[in-house]
């Protein structure tokens, strides 16, 4: 669905944004086309991985079905996912992302460290959208 | 001071669902800004409209269409779409013509019949969109962002989910008194406690809905109004319609993420803030200037965000000043007397014109229950998706 904003697996598993050869200014998502940094004149624009932890910004959850395109079955019942607002201490930057399953605006709090980890958006019988999930590191795992 | 435009008329037609379509209402609001300003539509030298992207063709539907609708008589014409700063872009537009004598007066016309539940991007595959991308990635609606920022507040600045009830406490009793409004019922802290988690902490009713509805206004340069019997008219003194300085470092509507801030140090100020600076700068005034204000209350925790971002307080405090009834009527700046989006509902391309019609019967003196004491200067303070500020100040 979108190309290249991820990759690895297990551990290695990292998003990938852009870094422009110019200025060094970091892009997620991923900026191809231009930079945006606007004392740049523009200069190349490379693939880098970003940082595998961060600390939650802010987080919520979505009590209700969101409308199209995102994908959920109307014909079960909705649950509610989280998503956390992570943000990266290298990039200086916050990423949106949903949390793994199971984690519950209840078990988060402001500042707490989370990690990067693949996961499953949606399945449906011909396909499988995988994406990136953040999930709380355990304390002394 | 040549840099100011008479606000000759306002006019809105009452916000709802009312299943009907938003040339209609635009047309009643136009008629209604044109009788208030007593200026016949073919003595208007030009016509702006805020564009709906939903009751026709995204662009070019809105001021051509009402143009049609009160009858061709050939005034110049446009049309702008800022999502919802469209309202205030099409009062800037408006100014800059009047300013530079290109038309003495003008009729800025905002309307739309807004969809049922959460507002959503177009149809169709659009991952170079990321309106689309979001939806598509995240399911992260605009109540979800409007959550984040909530949970932000609460963990950084204390603030409290009684807090926020007490902003829908305050907007709604406004709009009870408004007959323009929506929602015209006072509501209580526990009704707010009581209604259904959207996006955990905000509840039904701390976030606003969508509406159907309407605002105009008939611009006109000062000359124009002094020969028209309208010798102290309010006027529009600033308008701000800037765009976000890299880099953002607040996640907004619609991003994924902010920029990041790793080589480019920040300006001083958020996005939102300087929007209300840029105001502030073009009228000469400054926010212990201001008698009142209307922000963009898309949810109750964000009108109290605004209060930190126009400087009415320091960062951090908007829920003291709250608590203080600083903002309620009576208070020092009273904000959103008209009810707010609380009370009204977004109809998107009108909002912000909306915002202006309830400065000027303020300014005027002519807002009858709703009125507060004295008010000389009026601020309004939106944000368009996609990075468009907008904020007008208007005086007396
Ligand atoms: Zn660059």
């Amino acid at each position: 669905m979108v190309a290249n904003w991820f990759a690895g697996e297990g551990d290695d598993f990292r998003l990938l944004g852009t870094r422009c050869t110019a200025c060094a200014c970091v892009f997620f998502p991923r900026e191809d086309g231009f930079c945006r940094n606007p004392g740049c004149a523009g200069g190349e624009l490379a693939e880098v991985p970003l940082s595998r932890r961060g600390r939650v910004w802010s987080y919520t959850d979505g009590r209700y079905r969101p409308p199209a395109p995102y994908v959920s079955d109307p014909e079960l019942p909705w649950e509610p996912y989280t998503l956390i607002a992570v943000e990266l201490e290298a990039e200086r930057m916050v990423v949106l992302g949903q949390s793994v399953p199971g984690v519950s605006v209840a078990d988060l709090e402001v500042g707490m460290e989370v990690e990067v980890v693949p996961g499953v958006l949606d399945e449906d019988s011909g396909t499988t959208w995988t994406t990136w999930h953040w999930r709380p590191v355990e304390v002394g795992a | 001071m040549t840099t100011e435009v008479a606000v000759l008329g306002a006019g809105m037609h009452p916000w709802g669902k009312w299943g009907r379509g938003f040339v209609e209402y635009g047309v009643a609001a136009a008629r209604a800004a044109l009788a208030d300003a007593g200026v016949a539509w073919r003595d208007v030298g030009s016509i702006v409209g805020a564009d709906t992207v939903r009751g026709g063709y995204p662009g070019y539907v809105a001021g051509a269409t009402f143009a049609r609708a009160l009858g061709w008589q050939g005034a110049r014409v446009a049309s702008v779409y800022a999502a919802c700063a469209s309202g205030a872009q099409a009062i800037g537009a408006a100014r800059t013509q009047i300013l530079a004598g290109m038309a003495d007066v003008v009729l800025v016309v905002g309307a739309d019949a807004a969809p049922k539940g959460f507002f959503r991007p177009a149809g169709g595959d659009r991952p170079d969109d990321p309106d689309w991308l979001r939806f598509r990635v995240l399911g992260a609606t605009n109540p979800a962002y409007f959550g984040l920022y909530a949970r932000r507040r609460m963990a950084v600045h204390g603030d409290t989910l009684e807090d926020f009830a007490q902003v829908k406490v305050k907007n709604a009793a406004a709009g009870a008194l408004n007959a323009n409004a929506r929602y015209r019922k006072a509501v209580t802290a526990e009704e707010v406690a009581a209604s259904a988690v959207v996006a955990d902490p905000l509840r039904l009713l701390d976030i606003c809905a969508t509406s159907d509805g309407a605002a105009a206004l008939v611009l006109s340069s000062m000359e124009f109004a002094r020969r028209h019997g309208a010798a102290d008219p309010v006027r529009i003194r600033a308008v701000s319609t800037v765009t976000p300085t890299y880099p953002t470092t607040v996640l907004d509507l619609p991003d994924i993420a902010t920029d990041s801030a790793a080589v480019v140090a920040p300006a001083d100020g958020t996005f939102r803030s300087s929007i209300a600076r840029a105001a502030y700068e073009e009228a000469g005034i400054g926010p212990e200037d201001i008698s009142l204000a209307e922000v963009y209350d898309l949810s109750t925790a964000l009108e109290l965000q605004w209060y930190e971002d126009l400087g009415l307080c320091g960062e951090g405090e908007g829920a003291k000043l709250l608590r203080d009834g600083v903002t309620a009527p009576g208070g020092r700046v009273p904000v959103n007397t008209s009810g707010g989006l609380a009370s009204f509902g977004e109809a998107v391309p009108a909002q912000a014109i909306a915002q202006v019609c309830e400065v000027t019967w303020q300014l005027r003196g002519t807002a009858g229950a709703r009125q507060i004491e004295g008010a000389r200067v009026g601020v309004t303070a939106n944000q368009g998706l996609f990075g468009h500020g907008s904020s007008v100040v208007a005086v007396r």
